[in-house]
């Protein structure tokens, strides 16, 4: 640690505020914090804590409505605010790079590559075009892109992901900046590509010894990465430390109740209840399924996105399916609601095929879907109550009043309560709204739930008690899960059994335990490898970045 | 690609047969007697001669099977030859090649004055950061919309031509006679640009690969121009497209408001005198514009957006 040299970054009460419709909202109260060189600290919280915000103020990008109205924030000893658009743009890029948050959407989807990458150069030094175009190249190498000539000639859309973040990280990085500041780099890449992209972020801050300020929602990313953490929550700072410190000793109880929400951190203190009855037959039965999808575009390609797949759901078990992006998850669910038919292969529901007309319309009311998306899955202008009503309506079930009671229990049992009924999606929270997804599904009394992803939407403190909700209407109701996720840590909270898919395959199935902790298969290895969190354990953690 | 275009190819011919066939149907096929119009047209209230509605109707092919006629008609329509008029007697090509400049130097300078002050008011209002420009700005297309364009017209001849002596306020000699339907023409164009490119162009400025590129160190105007303005083209493209169009319609009436000769002189006296080849080939090169329009900008989307052209199923 370097307290005694001057800070690269050091912010000192600071104070943003949002012009509303009349009103303004501070989304920042007085916080300070250095960042020192070769140094990552970690801002963590919640959606709403400020710390996106706090990140945007240190670069000069507050959203419109946003600004600073106190506060410092001195780069170098240099004062940033209030400069002027000018000599913002002296800083930006050159002095402080940013890796922002959703590589899918952060390039410009009608340049290509080497073209953007090259704009960084061109803006700051002098270059020519033609030596703009051949040191984007050598960027793209560095950042560890094979073929980066052709990367270079690439638009966006040809691109994976975790090549995009490289990408992204090359653009920050370009002119060695003083300052990095990473803006949730990775939540929108899976946990493989993830630890990837943080190692190349890691390894390349500490060649240029750039002062690295991380915001993320993830403390095990945070465990992982920072050298600092601090704590944000409501617009304030609540804690801040050494990562050993604050993740091995928090003293502020907002930090203790997000480290027992993270699932990574906490995971061997929720077991899932194991299936009820053994030896009774399984629910669902899924057998040697396979499903071809053609490319569009590419006449007579074809993709094989799940491949002689089988697996069976005990009834009241829980089976975690996980896997990464095109790993053919969505579409194993999709050919249980049969919402897809497989090629080859069945489906059985209770011992009955669902591609059956009978076993289809058995399967209609007695399995439901929960979306990933609560912002997305519901109607915005329908009322709560009517949400929930919905699939009482088109099956019939029901007077008036009887669905009108059965709306109010519903509500309940999701801990939602019958004041919710009037109220319309737009008014409730990321939280708030899975649990109207989750009533919904309940509604016709299904045997199956199948959970697409149901708390990747959401913060972590909201995602323990969706997964709480979750365990308890399967132990009082007696439901079945098939869960479907990317999120290990998740699965291993809510999963009694687990099945690993990779591109279409399944690789490995078994109770969670015994894949988590002996995995037999490589890919599963990896994937339970990459589950950050690892070095949070104070035993395996190094104290001090520069001992790496 | 090279199916991309072909397929859009033959959409564009598809459509030139359907504008030549349904032309064909409404026109010949209604329930009157061309022949007896015809005759009408050329001696207002004189007696019919039989002998004469004979030879007219041989002459034409009106003593065919409709079929027939329509086969011979289409077969002439592929080599060029659309037939001659009746009132005047010369080849329909020739009077449309005749009519064709004008309508053409007058759409195209109209579209090019649209382009420009639609995009320039987009433009400016989604770069400014001052809210009371950007206000100002945008209070003008629903402005330019909601005004008739034969009104535009005598305001502008009012104005520029009475008033102030500037340019001629009829006919067809030189650039300055060129300028004020042009200008009238453009106007409730360019509103429609405006507010689609301003709303799309909002759009691309939300767009995180803008902080991207102000993250580089990017100014605003290198953003508008470099990142916003292509992203946002798009739609205004599409929106090109259907308006060259309406661009054919309005110069028929603006042609008339300022006796410029042009297809709308040709039109408005085909219509009257019941000139039915010449009105058939004016529908079918206003389709043909039509087509060749819409074919250059679906061939400029994948040249503008790199996503098209690789995803024809959804182009």
């Amino acid at each position: 640690m370097s307290a005694q040299t001057a800070p690269v970054l050091q912010v000192r009460d600071l104070v943003v505020e949002y012009e509303g419709r009349g009103e303004s909202v501070q989304a920042v109260r007085g916080v300070s914090f250095d960042v020192h060189a070769g140094e990552v600290v970690a801002l963590v919280g919640e959606s709403g804590s400020g710390k996106s915000t706090t990140a945007h103020a240190v670069v000069g990008l507050l959203p419109g409505g946003g600004r600073v109205v106190g506060g410092s924030v001195r780069l170098h000893g240099g004062e940033l605010v209030g400069l002027t658009d000018k000599a913002w743009q002296q800083v930006r890029g050159a002095r402080i790079g940013l890796v922002p948050q959703d590589p899918g959407i952060a390039l410009n989807p009608v340049t290509r590559i080497g073209d953007q990458v090259a704009e960084v150069l061109r803006i700051h030094g002098r270059v020519r075009r033609a030596a703009a175009a051949q040191q984007a190249v050598e960027i793209l190498r560095s950042v560890g892109l094979s073929d980066p000539e052709a990367r270079a000639r690439q638009y966006p859309h040809e691109l994976s992901g975790g090549m995009r973040q490289r990408v992204l990280i090359g653009i920050a990085l370009a002119l060695e900046p003083a300052l990095v500041i990473a803006d949730e780099p990775t939540s929108a890449l899976d946990v493989t590509v993830q630890r990837r992209v943080l190692d190349l972020l890691d390894d390349l801050t500490s060649r240029t010894g750039s002062a690295v300020l991380f915001i993320t929602h993830d403390l095990a990313v945070a465990a992982d990465r920072a050298d600092r953490v601090v704590v944000m929550k409501d617009g304030e700072i609540v804690e801040e430390g050494l990562t050993a410190q604050v993740l091995g000793a928090p003293r502020h109880p907002y930090t203790r109740s997000l480290l027992a929400a993270a699932p990574q951190l906490a995971v061997r203190e929720r077991v899932p209840p194991p299936a009820p009855t053994v030896g009774e037959s399984p629910l669902l039965d899924v057998l040697s399924v396979s499903k071809t999808f053609r490319l569009p575009g590419h006449a007579g390609r074809t993709v094989q996105a799940v491949d002689d797949v089988s697996f069976s759901v005990a009834r009241g078990g829980a089976f975690g399916l996980v896997g990464e992006s095109g790993s053919g998850k969505s579409t194993v669910a999709r050919l249980v609601l049969q919402l897809t038919t497989p090629d080859s292969g069945a489906v059985l529901l209770d011992g009955a095929p669902v591609t059956d007309p009978a076993g289809r319309a058995l399967l209609r009311r007695r399995s439901q879907l929960v979306h990933q998306n609560p912002f997305a899955s519901l109607d915005p202008r329908f009322t709560v109550a009517k949400i929930i009503d919905e699939p009482l309506r088109s099956h019939r079930v029901g007077s008036r009043s009887q669905r009108r009671d059965r709306v109010v229990e519903l509500l309940e049992q999701v801990a939602l309560g019958a004041a919710f009924a009037t109220r319309r999606p737009g008014e409730l929270s990321g939280g708030q709204r899975q649990r109207v997804a989750i009533a919904r599904a309940l509604a016709l009394e299904p045997d199956l739930l199948v959970l697409d992803e149901p708390t990747s939407a959401l913060d972590v403190s909201v995602q323990a008690q969706i997964l709480a909700l979750l365990d308890r209407l399967r132990r009082d109701r007696g439901l079945t899960y098939l869960f479907i996720s990317h999120d290990l840590a998740v699965v291993r909270q809510v999963a009694d059994r687990v099945g690993v898919l990779h591109d279409g395959r399944l690789v490995e199935v078994g109770p969670t335990a015994d894949v988590f902790d002996q995995p037999q298969d490589p890919y599963t290895a990896e994937l339970v490898g990459a589950i950050p969190g690892h070095r949070a354990d104070p035993a395996d953690r190094p104290l001090e970045r520069s001992t790496r | 690609m090279t199916a991309y275009v072909l397929r859009r190819l033959g959409a564009a011919v598809l459509v030139l047969w359907a504008a030549f066939t349904v032309s064909f149907a409404v026109l010949y096929l209604l329930p009157s007697d061309p022949v007896s119009i015809m005759l009408d047209a050329a001696n207002p209230g004189g007696t019919v001669d039989p002998a004469q509605v004979a030879e007219l109707s041989a002459r034409y092919g009106f003593d065919r099977p409709p079929l027939e006629q329509y086969l011979v008609l289409l077969g002439r329509a592929v080599t060029g030859d659309l037939g001659v008029s009746v009132t005047s007697g010369a080849p329909v090509s020739q009077l449309l090649a005749d009519a064709f400049p004008q309508t053409l130097a007058l759409t195209s300078f109209a579209l090019g004055i649209a382009l420009l002050l639609g995009g320039t008011i987009a433009a400016v209002s989604s770069w400014s950061r001052s809210t009371r420009l950007r206000g100002a700005l945008l209070a003008l297309p629903p402005l330019g919309v909601s005004m008739p364009t034969f009104w535009i017209g005598l305001l502008l001849l009012q104005l520029f031509s009475f008033r102030l002596p500037l340019f001629p306020a009829v006919g067809n000699q030189g650039f300055g006679s060129l300028v004020l339907p042009a200008v009238t023409l453009a106007i409730p164009l360019s509103a429609v640009i405006a507010q689609v490119l301003a709303r799309s162009m909002r759009t691309a400025w939300d767009a995180p690969y803008v902080e991207t590129a102000l993250a580089k160190g990017a100014s605003r105007g290198r953003v508008q121009w470099r990142h916003v303005t292509r992203n946002a083209a798009l739609p205004a493209l599409t929106l090109l497209g259907i308006a060259v169009g309406n661009l054919l319609a309005g110069a028929v009436v603006v042609e008339t408001v300022f006796s410029r000769a042009g297809f709308g002189g040709l039109v408005e006296k085909a219509v009257r005198t019941q000139d039915i080849p010449v009105v058939q080939g004016v529908v079918v090169v206003g389709a043909l514009v039509f087509v060749v329009v819409n074919l250059v900008v679906d061939l400029a989307y994948p040249a503008l957006d790199p996503r098209i052209a690789r995803t024809p199923a959804t182009a």
